[in-house]
């Protein structure tokens, strides 16, 4: 009778992992298929809108060239079409939403997590979820109709003491005629951009906050042990800490600003030319161009609008991507016991 | 020993006797000094722990005080500008400079950069709320005049020009319309949704992680190209009209990629723990998916879904390019145009009669205030975390765990009894 034992075992022997073969029953067989091909169908769905999208932006992309992105008029059926100037009027509105957003939000998340009393910071968080999902249009009306009024002093004021920067110069004001109208200073980038800063930065603020409140406790209370006051706590430790926060709920926020059709349309008068002058009557957007554009178009017109969307939605793409890793990235990533 | 004990402090008038907290028998070890008698006469005071101090409050209140004067005085009397924006801007400057030189008075730096960045963090906090709360309150004030007349959400526009009085016409079209819509869309995207978010869970491998990244790249899609895509496909090149049809299957493409990404966050943080239990048990895939994932993130897939239709409910652009706009009620989705809430507004605020904008307004308002109920619904459906139960939640599954008790006692007595017939009849033979 061999001895029994792990000292029994000749050096010949060697153990082998046992072939673990699952099968799974019926039911589960079933569900995986129904599961996996919801899956195909979405990744189909999704998909067939992208390569849509770019085959018929192809057809138009292919007589304009180069030129789509250098052209600035919109003029497709005569051959004249490109995205300089709505490009550029995109990137402005973005801009200016940002320029009002960042500090708004910032300051609101810092609010929210460090300085508002527990009680109340319960119901705030539920106020800025709440303005995140406000319908847009109401937005415009409120920009269309209170805020138009009102701003035109402080572009007034910006054009006359700062008109020498490239971007505040109005042509055709009169600064130094009292009686002068304000109609130069209404339907602009600028109005247009403060509607839509106001309008994602409630979406901003809401991932800031996240990750503020993530900031380990122990390196809080590390910074207050070693005599830091609250605001020297906030810049050691939850800044730091919250940088991928702050970076990655702007983008968000300027993803969804580059985007944003109806509040704009409702605001901006159109006018498809390159208008750097953000306090000027008019300026555009590529989903303002788009909202106005596509009832007339011709098809190959379509296509070209289709091509004005598509370089709108790479660019929210990329955006949104860089936002997303730079989040994911940094330390606020949320631990789960998974 | 006389004590005068007052009604307030009963406690003291007791301890007053000296105790050798020693224990008997034990004379080395910690020397407790004998405790002293307070003196009657001094009555200690309660020290504050309140970060509030008298000092600070005056300086903020004298701080204010000096800058709303010095605006009043710069807006009104000196300087030549004017303006509610501006004199407001100058005021909160005019604080904050005022405030910073009362803190440094009496307080080195630290302290004095701590106050200012307290005073500038609740200087925006407050600008954001206050112009948050403005947005709403002047869309509700200006929808004010539309909103009483009881033909508003009775009746359509078919009847009432432009020049109509308030009293003719309402939004009857367009509260059908987006009932419709929405209910349209979340019959796709729901099952679809949450059949995709669940496959993303439950499957490992390139493939769900190639639909995971798609996903989150069309969270992007900016709605308008959404609503482009369906109007150059389903209209220009397919030939159907205009309809509500078209409107949702919009939306759908919008919200789809928001409910998966959404439900897939909350599918995620489901613990491993409680899986791993429900396999351990034996229970198939689809039998833990069914009552163990799903129920733990009930909650957070309601709010994933509720969220993702008040973003739907309040899009305007996916529909303006694909449902088309009338004045009249449309019942049917797949034939003649039809109007949402949203449109209606726009289309209302077009018109440059008062009676028209009122009317926008009162649509813009009856839509926020649809958004504010399914908000609501959500908070109240998904403000626990996954695990924490309602009372009514927890008395059920009580009940069930003590069905389940019970189930297993008469088991076990069953099997009891079953084993004494067996031996009874082993007896027998």
């Amino acid at each position: 009778v061999p001895a029994v034992g792990p000292g029994a075992i000749g050096p010949g022997d060697v153990d082998r992992p046992r072939a673990l073969v699952s099968r799974p029953v019926l039911s589960d067989r079933v569900f995986r298929i129904t599961v996996r091909s919801a899956g195909s169908l979405v990744l189909v769905i999704m998909a067939l809108v992208g390569t849509f999208l770019s085959l018929r932006a192809a057809s138009a992309l292919k007589v304009s060239g180069w030129s789509f992105l250098t052209e600035s008029r919109w003029e497709p059926d005569a051959g004249h079409f490109g995205i300089a100037a709505v490009l550029l009027g995109t990137i402005l509105v973005g801009g200016v939403a940002v320029t009002i957003s960042l500090p708004l939000a910032m300051g609101t998340a810092l609010y929210i997590s460090e300085y508002a009393p527990k009680r109340l910071s319960r119901t705030l968080i539920a106020m800025v979820d709440l303005m995140a999902a406000v319908p847009s249009v109401v937005y415009g009306l409120w920009g269309f109709f209170f805020l138009q009024g009102h701003v035109t002093g402080l572009a007034r004021w910006l054009a006359t003491y700062a008109g020498w920067f490239p971007l505040f110069k109005v042509d055709g004001a009169h600064p130094n005629d009292p009686l002068a109208t304000t109609t130069v200073y209404t339907s602009s980038t600028f109005i247009a951009g403060i509607v839509v800063g106001l309008m994602v930065t409630p979406i901003a603020c809401s991932v800031m906050r996240e990750v503020f409140s993530q900031a380990p406790l122990g390196e809080r209370e590390g910074a207050y042990a070693l005599g830091a006051t609250r605001w020297g706590m906030v810049r050691a430790v939850v800044l730091p800490f919250g940088r991928g926060g702050i970076i990655g709920g702007t983008m968000l926020g300027l993803g969804r600003a580059l985007g944003e059709t109806i509040a704009v349309y409702m605001i901006i008068s159109l006018v498809v030319s390159v208008q750097p002058h953000i306090l000027q009557n008019g300026g555009s957007t590529v989903s303002a161009l788009i909202a106005s554009k596509y009832g007339e178009a011709t098809p190959f017109g379509t296509s070209a609008l289709m091509a004005a969307g598509l370089s709108l939605f790479l660019m929210t793409l990329v955006i949104n991507f860089v936002a997303s890793t730079i989040v994911a990235r940094s330390r606020s990533g949320a631990e789960s016991d998974a | 020993m006389t004590t005068e004990t007052r009604a307030f402090e009963p406690v003291r008038a007791v301890e007053t006797v000296a105790v050798d907290v020693r224990p008997a028998g034990s004379t080395a070890g910690t020397t407790v000094p004998a405790y002293e008698p307070v003196d009657q006469g001094v009555r200690e005071e309660r020290r504050s722990l309140s970060a509030v101090r008298a000092g600070e409050v005056l300086s903020v209140v004298g701080a204010m005080a000096a800058a709303a004067a010095t605006t009043w005085l710069a807006f009104g009397l000196i300087l030549p500008v004017s303006g509610t924006l501006g004199s407001v801007i100058v005021g909160v400057l005019l604080f904050l400079l005022y405030y910073g030189v009362l803190c440094s008075i009496d307080n080195d730096g630290a302290a004095v950069r701590d106050r200012i960045a307290a005073a500038v963090i609740h200087v925006i906090a407050a600008v954001l709320l206050l112009a948050l709360v403005f947005v709403v309150t002047f869309t509700i004030y200006r929808g004010l005049k539309a909103l009483p007349h009881q033909n508003f959400y009775t009746q359509d526009m078919t009847k009432a020009g432009p020049l109509q009085p308030l009293s003719v016409g309402g939004i009857l079209h367009a509260v059908i319309g987006t009932a419709e819509q929405i209910t349209i869309a979340l019959v796709i995207t729901i099952p679809l949704g949450l059949l995709c978010a669940v496959f993303l869970t439950v499957s490992r491998g390139p493939f769900p992680r190639l639909v995971r990244t798609i996903v989150e790249a069309m969270t992007a899609l900016p709605s308008i190209v959404a609503g482009l895509f369906i109007y150059a496909t389903l209209i220009l090149a397919l030939g159907f009209e205009k309809s509500g049809f078209a409107a949702s299957l919009a939306l759908s493409v919008m919200m789809l990629p928001i409910i998966i990404r959404a439900a897939d966050v909350v599918l995620r943080i489901v613990p491993g723990t409680l899986q791993e239990a429900s396999f351990a048990l034996g229970a198939p895939q689809w039998r833990t998916v069914w009552h163990v994932v799903l129920p733990t993130a009930r909650s957070g897939l309601m709010t994933a879904i509720i969220l993702g239709t008040a973003r739907g409910i309040g899009e305007t652009s996916p529909v303006l390019l694909t449902a088309g706009f009338t004045a009249t009620v449309n019942k049917n989705p797949f034939h003649g145009p039809m109007v949402s809430l949203p449109l209606a507004t726009f289309e209302f605020v077009r018109s440059p009669q008062p009676a028209m904008i009122a009317r926008g307004f009162g649509t813009a308002a009856f839509l926020m205030l649809l958004v504010l109920v399914l908000f609501l619904t959500a908070r109240a459906v998904g403000g626990r975390g996954p695990g924490q139960l309602s009372r009514r939640q927890a008395s059920r599954v009580a009940r069930v765990s003590r069905r389940d008790h019970e189930r297993l006692l008469l088991r076990r007595d069953g099997g009891d009894l079953q084993l004494m017939d067996e031996n009874r009849a082993r007896t027998a033979r």
